[in-house]
């Protein structure tokens, strides 16, 4: 087991410094001129070389390179060229939004998904296993801006039930100001018992929530029910059957609990995908996560703060897959042979 | 209690179920009236008519006209062919780097294999839309843009399944048997391996299609793929979403469009894996 936890911490090591790597070479890439960004279009020449010796610009390479390294582990994620604040304090006032927003969609599709995997594997080749199947693969299948898009304008606009955007009506910062502790809304006004920010931060997750676990729900109860269809060819079915339990009890019981580890695996692969599908939610409801700083950061072409997303995005995905893969290896003794 | 619905074999090897073979009647469909589309359209592409802006789906435009009075169902047919270039340009493209890559790592082993596996670690582990992002700000927003953009951030799934399947395939007595008669490695690649490895990639590509129109239409959206004059289903939806409240149907068809073209290739996708991976028939 050390040695497991030894070569996989390596292999994220090695992973996120690739990623530094690449962040750094597309970064590069980028046209335009970060000191001309900085310096203005009315400076001089003077104050442009200045301005190129402050961000180290004429350095050699892999100076640059190593210097950025430098910078990104001494907490320096650079300067949002929109914001003007430091990139680092942005995202960890936009992260929480979107871990909120991630996060409850994640906990919809494990609720909604797997009983309805379970329900489609229990009537296979009829009704309810069709509509599961139509159902899952419609949920993958729509393009999440524009589910976004429908939602808000029938369920918002039109019929008036859930508020249009934000995070919580911010009226109530005045009337109930929310302290802080965690930064993500819904966890800190629980433990405040800020009743008021609470119910206004659900009444606006809902929608969201609901666009962003459209796809993973749809992955979820694909996997869940092909797992235990799988499952169900075992012999330990028919013990099970024989020793008469229900055809349900059996799914649930006995039949689930093999499928559940490939699933958790899943859900890390699905929480990285949903973060970046989020985006394009939070772009549609304005929720202020890491999406709607990185697609204003688009128009104002902010490069240090899209590759701070980028950057933080990558260390979340090889975190989220280290964890899983180490929580299988405690599971699962034959995950450690890999 | 005698129906013992879940042990029953429903499926037997090699039969495409129902579903994927809509899946495949719907993609032939959107296929055709991609490619026929200047016959199919009822007007000409981008004729703006402000006469008719924004006129709701009647006899003369059954899908409505958008902002400019441009027929949306022209617009759609014409965007059918943007979507189908570059899916067929981003799987092309993204196999052909990942399987060489892939095939090369299995084969070789060692440390080739983890080089190249620790290469696409990292490509994996950088957000696709993200990569796109900022590629789409080097290279300024265009279909040729979105083409690059998505390819380079889909290789790698199908590097690490060539490598896996090949390093299986390198270890087959056949492949031995090459390899003792003396044929020179590349070609025992080319000739014995590549072709023994390519069935998985293929069903995974047919997989993917659904998965790059979405990713396709996203960028549009966000301004980053194509561009007007271009027809493209996620410009138009971007375009149109302003006047949603009051004007359904300039957001409503180009979104469909691009769902049930998704739906179709996911369909057929999970059917072809379905029929092609025999532990998916029940013992």
């Amino acid at each position: 087991m050390p040695r497991y936890v030894a070569r996989r911490l390596g292999q994220a090591f090695l992973v996120v410094a690739g990623v530094v790597v690449l962040t750094f070479v597309v970064t590069r890439l980028l046209p335009g001129d970060p000191a001309v960004a900085f310096a203005g279009p009315k400076a001089t020449p003077q104050q442009l070389a200045e301005a190129r010796a402050r961000f180290g610009l004429d350095d050699p390479l892999p100076v640059q390179l190593w210097n950025y390294v430098r910078d990104l582990l001494t907490g320096d994620w650079g300067t949002s060229l929109r914001t003007r604040r430091p990139v680092l304090s942005d995202l960890y006032l936009a992260f929480p939004a979107s871990l909120e927003l991630v996060g409850s969609a994640l906990l919809l599709a494990v609720l909604a998904g797997i009983p309805a995997g379970v329900l489609a594997a229990r009537h296979r080749t009829r009704l309810p296993d069709f509509g599961v199947r139509v159902g899952g693969m419609l949920a993958v299948s729509v393009p999440v801006f524009w589910l976004a898009l429908a939602l808000q304008t029938v369920f918002a606009g039109n019929l008036d039930w859930f508020p249009v955007a934000g995070e919580y009506d911010t009226a109530l910062d005045t009337t109930s100001p929310l302290t802080l502790w965690t930064n993500i809304t819904l966890v800190d006004a629980l433990i405040t018992g800020n009743w008021p920010i609470l119910t206004s931060t659900l009444r606006h997750l809902v929608l969201p929530a609901i666009v962003v676990a459209a796809y993973p729900t749809g992955v979820i109860a694909q996997m869940t029910r092909a797992a235990l269809i799988e499952e169900a060819g075992q012999d330990h079915i028919r013990l099970e059957r024989a020793l008469g339990f229900g055809e349900t009890s059996i799914l649930v019981r006995f039949a689930l609990r093999p499928a559940l580890n490939p699933l958790l695996s899943l859900i890390a692969l699905v929480f990285a995908y949903a973060i970046v599908n989020g985006f394009l939610v939070e772009a549609v409801f304005n929720w202020p996560g890491l999406g709607r700083y990185a697609v204003d950061a688009i128009s104002y072409s902010d490069v240090p703060a899209i590759a701070g997303v980028a950057l933080l995005v990558a260390l979340v995905y090889v975190l989220a897959n280290l964890v899983v893969d180490l929580l299988q290896g405690v599971v699962d003794p034959r995950a450690r042979q890999r | 209690m005698t129906v013992l619905p879940l042990s029953r074999p429903v499926r037997r090897p090699g039969r495409v179920d129902r579903l994927a073979m809509l899946g495949g009647a719907l993609i032939v469909l959107v296929a055709l009236s991609a490619v026929l589309a200047p016959w199919l359209a009822p007007y000409e592409e981008n004729t703006p008519d402000p006469l008719h802006s924004l006129d709701p789906p009647s006899g003369a435009h059954w899908f409505g006209t958008d902002l400019a009075g441009r027929d949306v169902l022209t617009q759609i047919l014409y965007g059918g062919r943007t979507s189908l270039t570059i899916v067929v340009a981003v799987l092309t493209v993204s196999s052909v780097i990942g399987v060489t890559l892939g095939v090369v790592a299995g084969y070789a082993g060692g440390p080739v294999r983890d080089v190249i596996m620790r290469i696409t670690d990292v490509f994996l582990a950088f957000p696709a839309l993200l990569l796109s992002l900022a590629l789409a700000v080097v290279l300024g927003p265009s279909v040729t843009t979105a083409i690059v953009a998505i390819a380079a951030t889909w290789w790698p799934w199908y590097a690490r399944l060539a490598a896996s399947v090949a390093a299986s395939v390198a270890t087959r007595p056949y492949v031995d048997a090459a390899r003792c008669l003396g044929v020179p490695a590349p070609l025992v690649v080319l000739r014995h391996v590549l072709p023994n490895s390519l069935t998985p990639v293929l069903v995974q590509v047919s997989l993917d299609a659904g998965g790059v129109i979405l990713t396709a239409a996203a960028l549009s959206y966000l301004g980053l793929g194509a561009r007007e004059p271009v027809a493209e289903w996620g410009l138009m939806v971007q375009q149109g979403q302003t006047y949603f409240t009051t004007n359904w149907w300039v957001v409503t068809f180009p979104g469909l469009a691009i769902l049930v073209t998704a739906f179709a290739f996911n369909l057929l996708g999970e059917g072809l894996r379905a029929a092609l991976d025999p532990r998916r028939v029940i013992k």
